[in-house]
């Protein structure tokens, strides 16, 4: 499991592995933000922690379909899935290596942004935290996605349009933490929800995408 | 005959339009479907007794 | 298609027996008549009557018409899901084409069940609430709804071998449905934080008097015979694409 672990955190920090791509993308996204809605900084801290999720979500999709592409191409998820572990556990392993070099440096990389948008101080710290804890999530149930669309050629437009609607929950509820700590509420509530969300996705997810590769590698 | 639909006539005929609309464009769609493939499938049906007899 | 034979007697006139296409093709190429005809009969009267011969609402005037339509589109664009929901699982349990085939042929009805609930949503909005369309939960579900839909289609259309797309897209279902419910919740939870109890749809509010109840309960029942009748044909559809699909093949190899 380590191996598998230190093998996918390899190819996907090793060059043309698209790590910087991602985060690329989210900066980007954040600066033309301002740029369509205009530079007005109340309009801007209001919707900062929105956009901040959204912006993370989208770049988090971006590499989905990595997950398992260059392992089917080359035939290693075949030796996977004959592997003694368990297949749902080799998903799991990819799902959180990719959670490593995604999720968490969006995530560390969030409040850099949040300067730009002028997020309220009290708002960084439950940013931070929702995305912690949201982009776990968000990474199993990509990893679902990418399971179903594995052996198509022109997968990615497909895997977004499949993957999106299944955010709607995770999505909902990190930004409203992320919007009720920006304004000084009380975030428990939607906190425990997304904290529910990411756990019960971690969980249960793995089973499904691997009942989907093996589908596909059948 | 009309009713007397008053002020909203517009939206309520425009609903009613839009709904019977769409259904018919399903079930219109539905049935080209379905006559194609009958069809095609019927042509290749007879091309395979054909071959057999 | 071979364990039938080794089925026990004493389960022979089982619900499964319709599981076989041959005898499907059957049984439903002399039903479609009946239930094409009784959807059309509902359809016409249930409409009919609510269009021309129901009064008007005191508060809503005439708009409360489109009730006749919003709502047993709304009906059918969810209980197609669950319909494809529970096709799926027999599917993957008990490996029946036509069963997956019926999952495939309802979901493009259920999607335009679903626009139209959301169509006349959107048309009886603008006068009543003065909005084309508000994030009112309801509403936004219904769009998630849609969404899922469109996903499901288009895995459906993306992947070539039959057997493959029928195993995934019925997986995609049952994970989709867990998702479409928590997205509910979810949205739920989300609006309240906005504007409080937004209760807008009229069935909750008021609950509907007789010379409503009849006409409506008629369209309701024309909906689901039409969506029973759309079902059959385009499954039915499938099945001869299938068997196209296999005589082609042989002749490829011959």
């Amino acid at each position: 499991m380590i191996a598998l672990l230190r093998r996918d955190m390899a190819v996907a920090t090793r060059a043309g592995g698209g790590f910087g791509l991602g985060l690329a993308f989210f900066l980007v996204v954040v600066v033309l933000v301002p740029l369509s809605v205009g530079p007005d900084t109340a309009v801007l801290s209001r919707i900062a922690p929105g956009i901040l999720w959204l912006g993370a979500l989208l770049a988090c999709l971006l590499s989905l379909d990595r997950i398992f592409a260059l392992d089917f191409e080359d035939g290693s998820l075949d030796l996977l899935a004959t592997a003694p572990l368990p297949l749902e556990g080799a998903v799991a392993v990819k799902a959180f290596a990719h959670w490593l070099t995604t999720g968490l440096p969006l995530t560390l990389m969030a409040p850099v942004l949040g300067v730009l948008l002028n997020l309220p101080v009290p708002g960084y710290r439950w940013l931070l935290a929702s995305l912690l804890l949201g982009t776990s999530a968000l990474s199993v149930i990509g990893a679902f996605g990418a399971a179903l669309t594995v052996g198509l050629r022109r997968g990615g437009l497909l895997l977004s349009l499949l993957v999106l609607p299944l955010y709607v929950p995770t999505l909902i509820f990190g930004a409203e933490v992320a919007r009720r700590g920006a304004e000084g509420m009380p975030v428990a509530t939607p906190l425990a929800l997304l904290a529910g969300i990411s756990l019960g996705c971690a969980a249960l997810m793995p089973f499904a995408a691997a009942a989907a590769l093996r589908v596909n590698l059948r | 005959m009309m009713p007397e639909l008053g002020k909203y006539a517009v939206e309520v005929i425009s609903a009613y339009v839009v709904s019977v609309a769409l259904l018919g464009g399903i079930v219109w769609a539905s049935l080209r479907e379905g006559a194609r493939v009958r069809r095609e499938l019927r042509s290749v049906e007879a091309r395979r007794d054909r071959a057999d007899g | 298609m071979q364990h039938k034979d080794s089925v026990p007697i004493s389960r022979r006139m089982s619900l499964w027996e319709y599981a076989n296409p041959k005898k499907f093709m059957q049984v439903s190429g002399a039903a479609l008549p009946w239930v094409g005809g009784l959807a059309a009969l509902c359809l016409a009267v249930g409409l009919i009557w609510g269009f021309f011969f129901t009064p008007d609402d005191f508060r809503q005037g005439s708009t409360v018409k489109i009730i006749y339509i919003h709502v047993p589109a709304a009906l059918m664009g969810i209980n197609a899901w669950l319909m494809m929901l529970v096709t799926s699982l027999i599917w993957l349990v008990r490996r029946h084409h036509v069963s997956a085939l019926a999952a495939k042929a309802a979901a493009p009805v259920g999607l335009v069940m679903t626009v139209i609930a959301l169509a006349t949503g959107a048309i009886w909005g603008q006068p009543m609430w003065g909005t084309w369309w508000a994030w009112d939960p309801r509403l936004t579900s219904f769009l998630i709804l849609g969404l899922f839909y469109l996903g499901y289609i288009a895995l459906w259309a993306a992947i070539d071998n039959p057997d493959t797309a029928a195993d995934l897209t019925s997986v995609l279902c049952l994970v989709g449905s867990v998702f479409a419910l928590l997205s509910r919740y979810a949205v739920l939870f989300w609006n309240q934080g906005l504007h409080q109890g937004a209760s807008l749809t009229v069935t909750q509010d008021n609950p509907i008097s007789d010379i409503y109840y009849w006409p409506l309960i008629t369209s309701i029942s024309g909906f689901v015979l039409l969506f029973l009748t759309l079902v059959l044909v385009r499954t039915r559809t499938e099945i001869r694409r299938r068997r196209l699909q296999a005589l082609l093949n042989r002749e490829r190899m011959a």
